[in-house]
């Protein structure tokens, strides 16, 4: 075998393309594929690829690598995020026929909470329907006993594994070519070639460094620093404190950008994201009249029973595909600050389909597999827009009340088009495109109500807004 | 609701689609078992019986008709809705999406043909 994983630098690296390489790109009966990673992505992958060569009757071979335990608590077997499964692919997964059971659900979701300085507002979905599912990549935080909850990750490896794929709890610790192959070799000495090599190895892996020496124009994703928190309440104070709700916070704190406080089992799961996120930072948050007023009166804001700073994907990477590989979830394209699981399904799938359809060079990827990550990388340039205006109004007391103003009239009158509401809820959620979101911001009757709601602020006579809604 | 559960409880005999009313979304059952039942001179014919697993209302999503039968909870029922909007932009980008929805629907034409052939040979 010719193999070399020394030294993987430049054309080295790049598979040789004889004849039977560039003529053979087509998975065929018993081809042999790799997935490095069995995070959403990974196991998205594997379920797919195999559900649809059953439809066409070919046997496939699909090692999944994955040396996380997910049926662990805590940081053994977390893939550190927020929880919260998006209303579209809550959606998506059912007409996939993917039910996400009750003990993966830790809590439906059917309503959020805006929180300003200047009050807070409680935004429900007409239909009074759970669809967004808030949920833990582990089994629980550090501690946790209840074991009648199940990892969300654990869950889908599952399916993977009930459709065929081999799960080796093992990590890959190098990649390099072989007769125009890729190969993996793992910390416990399994060394193998593969017709396909799928990365799907996230941003919190030092295992990208291994793809970006490698001569094939990969460039991993830009990120940024997070924090998550995860406070236990019991399952009675959870539901009394946050209810069936999301709680997102639009506070006037420096280097702040977003903050969501989640309702778990019997946890409260704090995330951040903010310009350089440090101790002083998130201090300032949890000290915050807005955040403290969810909390019970004896809660302590240093007893977390877990926390982590995750790194986040806010950047695309570059060419995430090659000739037999392709590059899946964060550690590709993902969404700007929402949905990233939604986006590690939309990416895996788009890599099964080309895979089993069109084939695995670089050029089906490019021609299959990269407009999906293109539609993805566009609709982010337009969140950035978003979140850039969100930011600048936030600064502004009198557009924080404007829209406070123009949400509870909203919410206060049944059957009504809910402009605000709507905008915020797809936004916050994640469940629109943004692009969507942002022309329904130019729709006339949204900018003439969002217009007269600032003009009555402005008006000297009126009482100043301030709408508390007890949770 | 227990927290840890997605979609709307219905309960025994609630009417989740009535026939002849626009909707513009399908259903899937998360627990339980419905009735699809076919109202006709004030009679009522029991067309199919759905439970865990199994969608209704999918009609709606691909055509713009009204709804063609009425579904009822028999027993309590978990159910979900999946929007027409989300579900079209959803095939439009994926078309395999659409897989399990087609599969089911042949499922459906496959039943049909054998109680045709039943009534036929009445
Ligand atoms: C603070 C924060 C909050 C978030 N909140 C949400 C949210 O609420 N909803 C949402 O949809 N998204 C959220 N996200 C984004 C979400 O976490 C990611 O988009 C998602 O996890 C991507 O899935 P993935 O499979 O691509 O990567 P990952 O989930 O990172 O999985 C990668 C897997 O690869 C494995 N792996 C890595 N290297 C190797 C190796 N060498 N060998 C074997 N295995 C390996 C890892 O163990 C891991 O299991 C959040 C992110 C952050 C940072």
């Amino acid at each position: 075998m010719s193999s070399d994983f020394k030294n993987i630098k430049s054309s080295d690296t790049h598979p040789p393309l004889s004849d039977e390489n560039t003529s053979h790109f087509k998975l065929n009966e018993n081809s042999r594929i790799a997935v490095i990673g069995g995070g959403p992505s990974g196991s998205f992958f594997a379920y797919f690829l195999l559900n649809m060569a059953e439809r066409v009757g070919l046997d496939l071979h699909v090692d999944v690598f994955e040396s996380r335990d997910f049926d662990n608590p805590g940081p053994a077997g977390c893939n550190m995020c927020g929880g919260i499964i998006s209303e579209t692919l809550v959606q998506t997964l059912a007409t996939e026929g993917i039910e996400l059971p009750p003990n993966i659900v830790q809590r439906g979701v059917d309503s959020y909470f805006l929180h300003m300085d200047v009050g807070s507002v409680k935004i429900e979905t007409p239909l009074q329907e759970m669809r967004i599912a808030a949920v833990y990549r582990a089994r629980g935080p550090k501690g946790n006993t209840d074991l009648e909850w199940g990892s969300f990750d654990g869950y889908l490896l599952k399916l993977a594994r009930y459709k065929g794929a081999n799960l080796i709890d093992d990590r890959v610790v190098d990649v390099a070519w072989s007769n125009g192959r890729p190969e993996i070799k793992t910390r416990g000495g399994v060394v193998r070639s593969y017709d396909l090599l799928v990365v799907a190895v996230g941003v919190n892996s030092p295992t990208l460094k291994l793809f970006q020496d490698l001569d094939m124009g990969y460039k991993p994703p830009g990120t940024t620093k997070t924090y998550i928190c995860e406070y236990y309440l019991g399952h009675d104070g959870v539901g009394s404190n946050l209810g069936s709700s999301m709680h997102t916070f639009l506070l006037k704190i420096p280097r702040l950008e977003f903050a969501a406080i989640i309702p778990k089992g019997s946890y409260a799961t704090v995330c951040m994201l903010g310009y350089k996120i440090d101790k002083e930072l998130v201090q300032s948050f949890l000290n915050d009249p807005a955040v403290k007023k969810i909390f019970p009166p004896d809660w302590d804001s240093d007893k977390g029973a877990c926390q982590c700073s995750p790194r986040m994907n806010i950047s695309p990477a570059k060419k995430p595909y090659a000739e037999r590989m392709v590059f899946l979830g964060d550690c590709g394209v993902s969404r700007l600050y929402k949905d990233g699981i939604g986006a590690a399904y939309r990416t895996a799938k788009a890599a099964a389909r080309t895979a089993l359809f069109e084939g695995v060079s670089e050029e089906d990827f490019e021609d299959h597999f990269w407009p999906t990550c293109k539609s993805l990388k566009n609709d982010n340039a337009i969140g950035k827009l978003i979140f850039l205006i969100i930011g600048q109004l936030q600064k502004i007391s009198l557009t924080r009340r404007a829209i406070l103003r123009m949400v509870s009239k909203e919410q206060k009158k049944e059957g009504k088009k809910r402009r605000m509401s709507a905008v915020l809820w797809d936004m916050f959620t994640g469940s629109a495109p943004y692009k969507e979101v942002f022309f329904r911001t130019l729709h006339p009757l949204f900018l003439t109500s969002f217009l007269w709601s600032f003009a009555v602020e402005i008006w000297p006579f009126k009482k100043r807004t301030t709408i508390q809604e007890e949770s | 609701m227990k927290a840890g559960v997605l979609g709307k409880v219905y309960n025994d005999g609630d009417v989740i689609v009535r026939q002849g009313e626009a909707g513009d979304c399908m259903y899937e059952i998360l627990e339980g078992t419905v009735e699809v039942l076919r109202e006709k001179n004030g009679q009522e014919v029991c067309l199919a019986v759905l439970s865990k697993g199994d969608f209704f209302g999918e009609m709606a999503i691909f055509e713009r008709e009204v709804r063609s039968a009425t579904v009822r909870a028999m027993g309590e029922v978990r159910a979900m809705t999946i929007d027409k909007k989300t579900l079209l932009r959803r095939i439009s980008g994926d078309p395999s999406l659409a897989f399990r929805i087609v599969e089911k629907m042949a499922n459906r034409i496959r039943e049909l043909d054998i109680e045709i052939e039943r009534l036929k040979a009445i």
